[in-house]
Parts: structure tokens; sequence; C-alpha cells
């Protein structure tokens, strides 16, 4: 590159002077495209010092954590962090402000727990967030239930409603994969007569209301067939996962149409097991939770 | 340095080579060394690759991009342990081809999700979200009721093999009966498909209906397998340390 | 077109196009069904298209003499701007319709194509590749003859450039809606369409490098190093992040090479740099000729446009791994990606200053020209959106906005505030001037649509900056007994109101982009006989 100024591309031969903007006070490099012209500015300050500032940044950075490949290793940084170490601590710290009260949870008094009213201050958002993280998908943000999910907030119970049951059932499932789970089968009446199944459907269709009569055929067929797991007239509560058929507690739905359904088909609902996701505490926690639904005492949930 | 570059702008292909230069060295400083160090390189003994029923629920899982919505990376942060388990860990998805990290969680994680919901669930929330979840903002996926074209799984077995994936032989030759398989708990080729991919593989009618394959076993099967591939997270957790 | 070209240029058009329908036949051939048969239909269907064109004119035009080399070669421009609109209108149409369905997902229809999850990537790559892509090869073509004083290097090349090109944006939107995707993010198109774009790519980058060789200016302008950094590094990342293995040469279906970790790096590379090198070089060099020649002015700095053109070049290729800070890529690397983030801020604040003080004595111009406006507000978004994305870059905070629709967020204020409407500027610069006018056909249209996308882009930027971090303080809030004090869903709940004002800036947006394309029509109609006026003689400057 020439040093001599007059040589300059877009300078004055005579003066060596390039054009000065006049609005800036600049000169220009003498360059033109397509008439876009630059300006010769120098480097403003302040911009070299925004880089010095955050190459010092960087490279405190650099030393303090790990940040350089070299080859099979890399630089661990004088903090010496490890990302999962650092997150397990956290979590540990977390879990550690929830032990004062959730650790009480291990070995269960029930009744004790929900006398104290402070810890259940302290319990009782835990478990709804607890709930709606893993249950409300299938049993509703209130225990609602829906389609092929039992309700929980209506009293009636297939395996037992006190909190040690409901604690039993969510460790294990239903259904489960759990080598324990509790298993409850209605089976396929396939084999029955089509006209006997309507029948049937029809004839648990009106059990809630009372419209069935047990004396008669259908209602001899269902004390062959049914009564064994769902009680003589139907009234549930054997603890044997067989729901009752004579209130208004349904899972899959008492018209007749759905109940002829069920018995063509069957039915195996699922209930996932929680012991491997959840400790011991959480579900008896949530165990309490569940109980409370149809007791009253949780119905405005927040 | 000025007075460089004031000439290097007088030549192309100068100013290409330069470019070319200066843009590579950022990718191979990060990149090569994933290839070498041996925390992104190990792979845990008890790492079993996807069944051909779960990835051609994977490719469904891509077609329909779920991706955009579902993350499949639970960070090291004691709130992500806390609401979805253990942190993920590089050597989990070794043989995700391509890996559905995701960018965006619009809906929850899903790298923990195998077991925590039964399969009758999850076809009642792909046929219709708001059936069950009366907020969700998920689309509904009737179409999955469809049967699952199983014609591609023996190529597509035998690429990821070449690729490195421990697909054997016998995986690959039998990867459209498994696929049926794994789908009819009771049927002879149940076992087998067990035996190939491990005991802890689930065998199910995963739509409920063992007569028919459909994508919605495919896709069912997927999700139930997120995280069980192997322990090795769990353990990592339980450990609590590198 | 046709008109422009000599006859042995038609005829090698001719010759492209049969070339292109036997390819396609052959795809449709073979692969016989799904995705790959229906994309070689569409490769024939055009290729039969384009011989009819060709082949029915072949004769029926004047022979081009050699006068026309002493012209610029404007046609491929025109063509350009109007596929960018094009895809402009399907991209952000489809972006406020899927903004729309995460308010309300009962109205997807029950009909796989239109879902969520296949209709997203058609809005990402139909506005970064249709609408942005377009917009850089058109404008690149105009820049690059114009600070070259050189006509492009050959005729033939820009159309395949541009109708190739196209056939790959057609290609990947129709693909996601059959299903066919990679799932790589902004690199969804299948194998075969990856490879179809190399074959542009080079094409275009053969195109550029002859047409540079020719130029009449002994220097080559700053916006011609940021296209060719466009160009150059946009290949390397298309080919190494779209290795992949079909799962047979004649199906669409394949496997990256790529898995887990080193896949995820990979990708984020590619993906980070894609905004780096399309949604900001490309942008860049569109600015660095718009808006001086709009203001009248000339650059602020030489010195500090050396500066920035290469912190950008060198800062941003290690900046990817800010897309998984926390995740399971090792923390050195989180490390890296954070570091150069920070520093990344100063050459992209350099830029943006740069063309801020460009304007030094144009404010009033700024003030009275919409279009000069617009590319004063692209300027002031991309200095926004850069030092928010250094901000998200720093571990902490990304812990907070990583996932949610902050990120959403930002790379709308980029996209945008930033490209959007640095296209707009470039737009109501050159369709006048291609169309051989003094202004836009109705000037105070582009006054409401500056307003419009103004107002859009505020909308959407400010809402999806408060969906984002109540989404992510919703989930890491714990009380003071230390559990988590919301659900997942209820996080989904707490988006609606975002959500639909989301919608509705998106809406703002769209509605000053028809006016925009309306106005466009116009004035292209308006030049009527003059069709040829664009073709301008080469400024007679003797090179020095
Ligand atoms: C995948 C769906 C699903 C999820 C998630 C789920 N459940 Fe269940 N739950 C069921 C089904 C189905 C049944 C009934 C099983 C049957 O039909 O026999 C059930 C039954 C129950 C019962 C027994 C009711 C009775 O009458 O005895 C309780 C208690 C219960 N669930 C509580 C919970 C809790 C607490 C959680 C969360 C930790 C939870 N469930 C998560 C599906 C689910
Ligand atoms: C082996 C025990 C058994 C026998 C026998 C049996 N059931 Fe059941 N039944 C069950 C179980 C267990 C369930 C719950 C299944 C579930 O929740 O998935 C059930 C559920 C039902 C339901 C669904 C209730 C609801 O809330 O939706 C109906 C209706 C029903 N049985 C009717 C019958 C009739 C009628 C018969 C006789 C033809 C019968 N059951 C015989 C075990 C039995
Ligand atoms: C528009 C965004 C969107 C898309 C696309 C989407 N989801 Fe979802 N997904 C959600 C939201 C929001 C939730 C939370 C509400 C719910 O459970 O429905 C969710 C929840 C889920 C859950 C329950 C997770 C849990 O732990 O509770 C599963 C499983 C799931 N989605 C699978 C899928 C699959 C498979 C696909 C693709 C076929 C898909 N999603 C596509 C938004 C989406
Ligand atoms: C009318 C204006 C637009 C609307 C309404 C709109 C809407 C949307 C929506 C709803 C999403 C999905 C977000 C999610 O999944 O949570 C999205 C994503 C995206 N859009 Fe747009 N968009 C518009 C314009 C643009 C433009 C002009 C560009 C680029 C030039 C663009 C680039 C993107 C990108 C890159 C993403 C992916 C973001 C990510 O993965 O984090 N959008 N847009
Ligand atoms: C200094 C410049 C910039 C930096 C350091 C930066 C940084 C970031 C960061 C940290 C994220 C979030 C990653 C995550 O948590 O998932 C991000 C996402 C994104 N940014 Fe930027 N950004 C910059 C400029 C821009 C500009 C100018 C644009 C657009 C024109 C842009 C477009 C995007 C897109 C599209 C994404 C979403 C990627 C995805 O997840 O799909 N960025 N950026
Ligand atoms: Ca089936
Ligand atoms: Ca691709
Ligand atoms: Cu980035």
């Amino acid at each position: 590159m020439t040093t001599d100024p007059k040589a300059l591309p877009g300078a004055d031969p005579h003066t060596g002077n390039r054009e000065i903007d006049p609005v800036t006070g600049y000169d220009t490099t003498g360059h033109e495209w397509g008439g876009i012209k630059e300006l010769n500015t120098p480097f403003p300050r302040i911009a070299l010092i925004a880089l010095g500032l955050t190459f010092a940044y960087a490279v405190v950075a650099w030393i303090l954590l790990p940040a350089w490949p070299l080859g099979r290793d890399y630089t661990r940084g004088l903090l010496d962090l490890d990302q999962g170490e650092v997150a397990v601590a956290g979590y540990r710290e977390l879990s550690g402000m929830r032990e004062g009260w959730l650790s009480r949870f291990d070995a269960p008094d029930f009744a004790a727990l929900e006398q104290d009213a402070d810890l259940m201050a302290a319990a009782m958002p835990a478990a709804h967030r607890l709930f709606r993280d893993n249950c409300a998908v299938c049993h509703g943000m209130t225990g609602g239930g829906g389609p092929g999910f039992p309700v929980l907030s209506d009293g009636y119970w297939l395996w037992g409603g006190a909190p040690a049951d409901i604690a039993e059932t969510l460790s294990v499932g239903i259904n489960s994969e759990h080598p324990d789970t509790r298993y409850g089968e209605m089976p396929a009446f396939d084999w029955l007569e089509r006209a006997d199944r309507t029948a049937l459907a029809e004839y648990v269709a009106g059990l809630p209301g009372g419209g069935a009569d047990p004396e008669s055929p259908a209602g001899l067929l269902f004390e062959e067939n049914c009564a064994a797991c769902h009680g003589e007239g139907g009234e549930g509560g054997l603890l044997n996962g067989a729901p009752s058929l004579t209130d208004d507690s349904v899972i899959y739905g008492q018209d007749a149409a759905t109940v002829e359904q069920t018995l063509r088909h069957g039915r195996m609902g699922v209930m996932p097991q929680w012991s491997d996701r959840l400790s011991a505490a959480e579900i008896n926690l949530l165990a309490l939770h569940v109980a409370r639904l149809s007791s009253g005492a949780e119905e405005a949930a927040p | 340095m000025l007075k460089l570059h004031y000439n290097l702008e007088k030549i192309s292909m100068g100013l290409v080579g330069a470019i070319i230069v200066v843009a590579s060295v950022g990718g191979i400083v990060e990149i090569a060394p994933l290839f070498t160090i041996e925390e992104t390189v190990e792979i845990p003994d008890d790492l079993r690759p996807y069944t051909p029923l779960e990835l051609a629920g994977r490719e469904i899982y891509m077609r329909e991009g779920c991706y955009a919505c579902h993350s499949q990376m639970i960070r090291s942060l004691a709130d992500e342990i806390d609401r979805y388990g253990p942190y993920s860990l590089a050597a989990e998805s070794a043989y995700d081809h391509p890996m559905l990290w995701g960018s965006k969680r619009t809906g929850p994680d899903l790298a923990r999700l195998g077991g925590k919901y039964s399969d009758d669930w999850h076809v009642a929330h792909l046929m219709d979200p708001r059936e069950v979840i009366p907020v969700s903002i998920m689309p509904a996926y009737p179409w999955l009721t469809r049967s699952l074209d199983r014609r591609l799984l023996a190529p597509g077995l035998a690429t990821l093999a070449r690729l490195g994936v421990p697909y054997d032989d016998a995986m690959i030759e039998n990867a459209e009966a498994d696929a049926l398989a794994q789908s009819q708990p009771d049927s002879d080729g149940a076992a087998a498909v067990q035996e190939r991919y491990g005991e802890d593989v689930a065998v199910r009618a995963f739509d409920g209906d063992p007569a028919r394959l459909t994508e919605m076993d495919a896709v069912v099967a997927y999700l139930q397998s997120l995280g069980t591939l192997t322990d090795a997270a769990h353990a990592r957790l339980a450990e609590g340390t590198r | 077109m046709i008109a422009t070209l000599t006859l042995r240029e038609r005829r090698i058009g001719l010759g492209l196009s049969i070339l292109l329908a036997v390819i396609g036949l052959g795809m449709a051939a073979l692969a016989r069904q799904g995705p790959m048969a229906i994309h070689g239909a569409m490769a024939l269907v055009l290729g039969l298209g384009l011989v009819f064109l060709i082949g029915g004119a072949l004769y029926d035009h004047p022979e081009q003499g050699r006068e026309r080399l002493a012209r610029y070669y404007d046609a491929p421009t025109r063509l350009g701007i109007i596929m960018a609109l094009f895809w402009g209108v399907i991209g952000m149409g489809v972006g406020v319709w899927v903004a729309a369905l995460m308010y309300w997902p009962e109205a997807t229809p029950l009909w796989p194509a239109t879902s969520f999850g296949r209709l997203r990537p058609v809005h990402t790559s139909g506005v970064i590749f249709g609408f942005g892509g377009n917009a850089l090869i058109a404008t690149s073509f105009y820049v690059l003859q114009r600070t070259s004083r050189a006509r492009l290097a050959d005729s033939v090349s820009p159309w395949f450039v541009l109708i190739g090109y196209n056939l790959f944006c057609l290609w990947a939107a129709s693909g996601y809606l059959m299903g066919s995707t990679q799932s790589k993010e902004y690199a969804e198109p299948e194998w075969y369409a990856d490879i179809w774009l190399v074959v542009v790519w080079l094409t275009y980058f053969a195109l550029y490098i002859r047409t540079l060789a020719r130029r009449a200016e002994p220097h080559i302008y700053v916006a011609n190093w940021y296209y060719m950094a466009f160009i150059l590094v946009v290949a390397m990342l298309h080919i190494v992040n779209n290795l992949a293995l079909p799962v047979s040469w004649t199906e669409a279906e394949s496997f990256p090479v790529w898995s887990g970790v080193q896949d995820a790096m990979i990708q984020w590379w590619y993906g980070h740099n894609a905004v780096a090198f399309l949604l900001t070089a490309g942008f860049l060099g569109m600015l660095y000729y718009f808006l001086p020649v709009r203001a009248q002015r000339p650059i602020w700095s030489y010195r500090l446009s050396i500066l920035s053109f290469w912190g950008i070049v060198f800062f941003y290729m290690w900046a990817g791994s800010h897309h998984l800070h926390y995740t399971a890529l090792p923390y050195w690397v989180q490390t890296l990606g954070m570091t150069f983030s920070v520093m990344l801020l100063v050459p992209s604040w350099a830029s943006a200053g740069n063309a801020l003080a460009t304007l030094n004595g144009a404010w009033h111009k700024v003030r009275d020209d919409a279009t000069l406006r617009f590319m004063f507000v692209a300027a002031v978004f991309y200095g926004l959106s850069t030092f928010e994305g250094s901000f998200m870059a720093i571990r902490p905070v990304n812990s907070l906005s990583h996932y949610t629709d902050w990120t959403v967020g930002h790379v709308h204020s980029g996209t945008l505030g930033w490209v959007a409407m640095i296209v707009f500027g470039a737009i109501y610069t050159l369709v006048p001037k291609l169309s051989g006018r003094d202004g836009m056909a109705w000037p105070q249209a582009v006054e409401w649509h500056f307003w419009l996308a103004v107002a859009g882009t505020l909308v959407y930027v400010v809402s999806l900056w408060n969906a984002g971090i109540t989404q992510g303080l919703m989930w890491r809030a714990y009380d003071e007994n230390g559990s988590l004090s919301y659900s997942f869903i209820e996080s989904v709940e707490a988006m609606r109101p975002y959500y639909a004002a989301r919608t509705l800036g998106g809406a703002l947006f769209l509605a000053g982009l028809v006016i925009c394309v309306l106005n466009c029509r116009a004035t292209m109609r308006a030049a009527g006989s003059r069709a040829d006026s664009a073709d301008r003689p080469l400024a007679a400057h003797p090179a020095e």
C-alpha cells in the first residue's frame, strides 16, 4: 500500500486531502460502490473497552469453570464444579427443607398427623402439587375422575378408603407391573348369550334406581355370575376391586349400553405403581390428601 | 492489521479462505473432543436399543412433531430433578439418531415418562387430550388408529446397525415380526422379543386391541420406553457424584 | 425471463428443465409411493412447466445482443422478491394460525397435515428459508452487481439458483405436511432435499465469486463480505449437520449419522449459526447496502465494519452450545458457549451502532420516510435482540429462560423486529427501482405497513416475554416449606392470555405484510411496458 497521501484513492491529487464528510467531519476512505462511501472514522474507544471487558469476563470464567478441551480431558477450573453435583446438592438442600415435616410421614400415624395443624399447613400444598403433576391426568384436578378412571372424592372405594389402604394402593398400583400389585379383573362375559347380556345390562343399569328385580331371570343371572365379586345386591365393598353397582359412583358408565360393553369385553383398569417414582413419605402424604378429598376437608382445593 | 485487511479485501478468494478458516475454529474445538472425552463416549452396560415397535413409534413422534412441544432432556437443576426425576445423562441418548432433546416445553418433559401412566390413558389422551385434561392445549391425534406400516423396520434397523447401534442380524431379520409380537402378549413371538431386547421390555396390547397393530401401539410403546432403556441416571443420582 | 436470454441460454435453460423433469420422473418412478414420489412428481411438473414455458417461447423474442452485457441483470431479483413475498404470506399466515392453535387447540381440523407439530416447521422454514432466503438471494444479486459495477457472471445460473432454491422450499414445506422430517430444527428436510440444496448452493457460490471476479472496483464492499460469509458458512453448516444415511435410496426416510450428545452439539452449532449467518450476516449485508443508499449517507466507520465483521464470523461459531445449558452436554462446552456469546455482543452492537451512526445527518429522513424508518427500527431491534441473546446465553439466566416462551419472544424480536423489517426496507427501496419508478404506487400504504409492523412486533414480543418469565418462574417456584408451588398444567393455563395477545400481534404484523404485497403488485404492474427499464446501464466509472 502506498504511503503517499496524494496517491490514495479519492484523494485530491494536489493537496492529498480526502473528501471530508460535512456532518461528522471525518474523511472518507475514498472508495465508492454504487454511490456508497465510507468514513474513515477511527475505532470508537468504547468498542475497544467493551471488547476488553467482555474478554476479561471470559478469561475469569475460563479460569474458574471447566472450559478448554485437552484431547481426552478438559480444564476443570479453579472451582472444580460439576453441574450434576451442583444440581444434586441443590436438590438435597431442598429435600432438607422438606425433611422437617415430610419425614413425619415416613411411618404414618394418620390420625395424629391430621391433628397437627402446622404440619398440615406445610404438607397440603405439597400434596396438591404432587397430585396435580402425577394423578390429575387420570383422576381430575380435584379427584373428580374421568372416563375409565374412578372418582376419588365421593367416598366410594374399591380397595378401601382408609389412608393406609390408599397408601398401599398407591405403592403397588392396581393391575400394574408391580409384583405385589392389587389385582382386580372384570372378566369378559362374551360366552353368555347376547340376549342374556342385554338383560343383565338393563338389570345393572336399573340397580341404582331400585328398578331391578332380583327375582327376574336377569336377577338370577346376576346372582349366579356377578354376586361373587360385586355382592348379592351389587352393593360392592368386598375389597376385591369390584365396584358397587348400586350407587352413582361409576368408573366406565352405568347406562345399559356401556354396561353391555363391559360385559362383552371385560375391564381391567390399570392404576400405575408409584413406589419407584415417589418416596414412601410422599405416598403417605398423597394418601392422606386423597382420603380427605371425600371427607369434605379438601373440597375447595386452591 | 488494518493494512492487512485493506489488502485482503481486494482478493475475493483470499476473503473466502479467511472466512472459512476463521469460521471453522469454534466448531472444531467444541465438537471434535466430544468424540474422544470419556464423559461423552461412555455407554452404560445396561443400555438397550429401542425395539422395532418403539423405533416405529419414535418415527411417528418425529413425524407428528411432538418434539416441538416436548423436551426429553431433564436439565441439571434442582427443581427439574424434583419435578421430573434424575437429570438426563449423555449416555442415555447414545443410540438416538437423531437426539430428541427438544428446545421448548409447551408440554411437560417426557424423558422419564415410561411407566408413569397406563397404556389406556395414553390412548385416551392421544385420541383427545381434552377428554382427560380439560385445559390441555395439546392437539388430538385420532388418526393414530390406522395400521402401522412395517415396511421400513428391517432396513431401518440395518441402517442404524451400520451407524453403530447394537442391532444384531437376528434383530434385523425379525424386525417386522417382533413389532407385531410386542403388541400381542399371548403370541408365540412375545417371548422372543424379550429374549432379544431384555426382560424389562413391555409386551402388551398397547392400544387395547391385540388383533390390530396400529400406529397407536407404536407410539404408546415408545412413550412407555422413555427413560427405561438404562438405569444409569437413577444410579448416578443415588450416588450423587461424578 | 425468457426475453432477457440469448438463444443459446434459452437452449441451456431448456436442457436444464428437461434434466429436472427427468430427475423428477426418476425419483417418482423409483420411490413409487410416499413423500419422495410426490416430490419427484413435483419436480417433474415444474420441469415440464419450464420446458413448455421456455420451449414455447424459444424463438418468440429477438436475440439478445452484446449490448446487454453493459447492463445489470435484475430480472432474477424481481422473481426473488416475488417469491420472498409469496413465502412470507404463507409462512407468517401459518405462524398466525399455529399461534391461534396454542390458544384454541380444538380448531385443529382432524386431518393429519394440519396438526400443530407438522405446521410449525412449515412456519419456521417458510419464513426463514422461503421469506428470508429468497429475500437474501434476490438482494444479493442486486447488491453484488451495484457494488461491483459488473453484470452477473452469466444469465442462466441465477435462474437455476432461484428456481432450484424454491423447489427446495416447496419440498420442505410439503414434506412436513406429509410427515416427512428429520426432526432437526431448521434442517428438517430429508436427505434428497438436503443434497439438492447443496447443488443449488454451490451454483450460487460459483455465480457470486465469478461475478465478484469481474468487479470494476478493486475493493470488495462490506455488504459482499457478509453475503459471502452467509453463502460459505451456511454451506458448511448444512452439509455437516445433515449428514445422514437413507434407509434406502428409494425412500424419504433416513437416520442422521450423528447421535446423542454429539448430535445435539452439531445440531445447535448448526441451529445457532443458521441464525448467525442466515438471519444475521446475510441481512447485515442487506443493511450495509440499502441503509446508506436510502439515507444518502456514507457508512459511519469502515474500521468498525472490519471489527464487527470478523468478530461476528469468529465469535458466533463458538456460541451454539448456549442452546444446551445444563443439559447432558459437558459443562466445559457450555462455558465456552456462554463466554463467546457475551463477547459476541461487542461486534453485534458495533454493527448496530455503525448503522445508527450512519443515520447521523439523515434523521429528518428517518422521520419522513417510512422506508428508511423500517431500516432504522431494524437496526434498533438488531441491537435489542443481540443484547437479549447474550444475556440469555449466561447460564443462570438461561436456567430460567430455556424451554420457555421467552426464547420464542427473543426469536421474534430478532425475526420480526430485525429480519423482516430490514427486508421491508429493502423491498420498498428495490421494487420502485426494479419497476422504473420513483416510489411505491401507494406511498401512504408504506406508512400503514410500518405502524402495523411495529405494533405487531411489540405486542408479540412483550406478551411472550411475560409468558416466558411467568412460565420459568412458575416451574421453579418453591414455597417456604421446600415444596414446588405449581404443577406443570397450571403453567399451561397461565399462558392463555399471552398466547391470545401473541396471536393478535402476529395478525397485525401479517396484515402489514398483506398491504406490502398489494402495494408491490400495484407498483410492479404500474411499470407496464417499461418492463425492461430495470436493466440499468453500468456506471461508466473506469476501474482504478
Ligand atoms: C394412568 C392413570 C392413573 C394415574 C396417573 C393415577 N391413577 Fe389412580 N387409578 C387409576 C385407575 C384406572 C384406577 C382404578 C383401577 C381399577 O379400575 O380397578 C385408579 C384407582 C385409584 C385409587 C383406588 C380407588 C379406590 O376406590 O380404591 C386411588 C386411591 C388412586 N387411584 C389414587 C391415585 C393417586 C393418588 C394418583 C397419583 C399419585 C393416581 N391415582 C394416579 C388410574 C390412574
Ligand atoms: C371376578 C370378579 C368379577 C365378576 C365375576 C364380575 N365382576 Fe364386574 N367388575 C369387577 C371388577 C374388578 C371391576 C372393576 C374393573 C375396573 O375398574 O377396571 C368390575 C366392574 C364392573 C362394572 C363397571 C362399573 C363402573 O363403575 O363402570 C360393571 C357394570 C360390572 N362390573 C358388572 C358386572 C356384572 C353384570 C357381572 C356379572 C355378569 C360382573 N360384573 C361380574 C369384578 C367382577
Ligand atoms: C401444541 C403442543 C403439543 C404438541 C404438538 C404435543 N403435545 Fe403433548 N402435551 C402438550 C401439553 C400442553 C401437555 C400438558 C397437558 C396434557 O397433559 O395434555 C402435553 C402432555 C403430554 C403428555 C403427558 C405428559 C405428562 O407427563 O403428563 C404426553 C405423554 C404427551 N403430551 C405426548 C405427546 C405426543 C406423543 C405428541 C405427538 C404425537 C404430543 N404430545 C404433541 C402439548 C403438546
Ligand atoms: C406473523 C408473524 C408471526 C407469527 C404470528 C409467528 C408465530 C409463531 C409461533 C406460534 C411459533 C411457535 C412457538 C412455539 O412453539 O411456542 C413460532 C416459532 C418460530 N417463528 Fe414465528 N411467527 C411470525 C413470524 C416469524 C418470522 C417473520 C420469522 C423469521 C423470519 C419467524 C421465525 C420463527 C422461528 C425461528 C420459530 C421457532 C422458535 C423456537 O423454536 O424457539 N416467525 N412463530
Ligand atoms: C448476540 C447475538 C445473539 C445471541 C448471543 C443469542 C442467543 C440466544 C440464546 C441464548 C437463545 C436461547 C437458547 C435456548 O435457551 O434454547 C437463542 C435462541 C434463538 N435465537 Fe438468539 N441470540 C442472538 C441473536 C439472535 C438474532 C439476531 C436472531 C434472529 C434474527 C436470533 C434468533 C434466535 C432463534 C431463532 C432462537 C431459537 C432457537 C430454538 O430454540 O429453536 N438470535 N438465542
Ligand atoms: Ca394393537
Ligand atoms: Ca435435513
Ligand atoms: Cu443461539
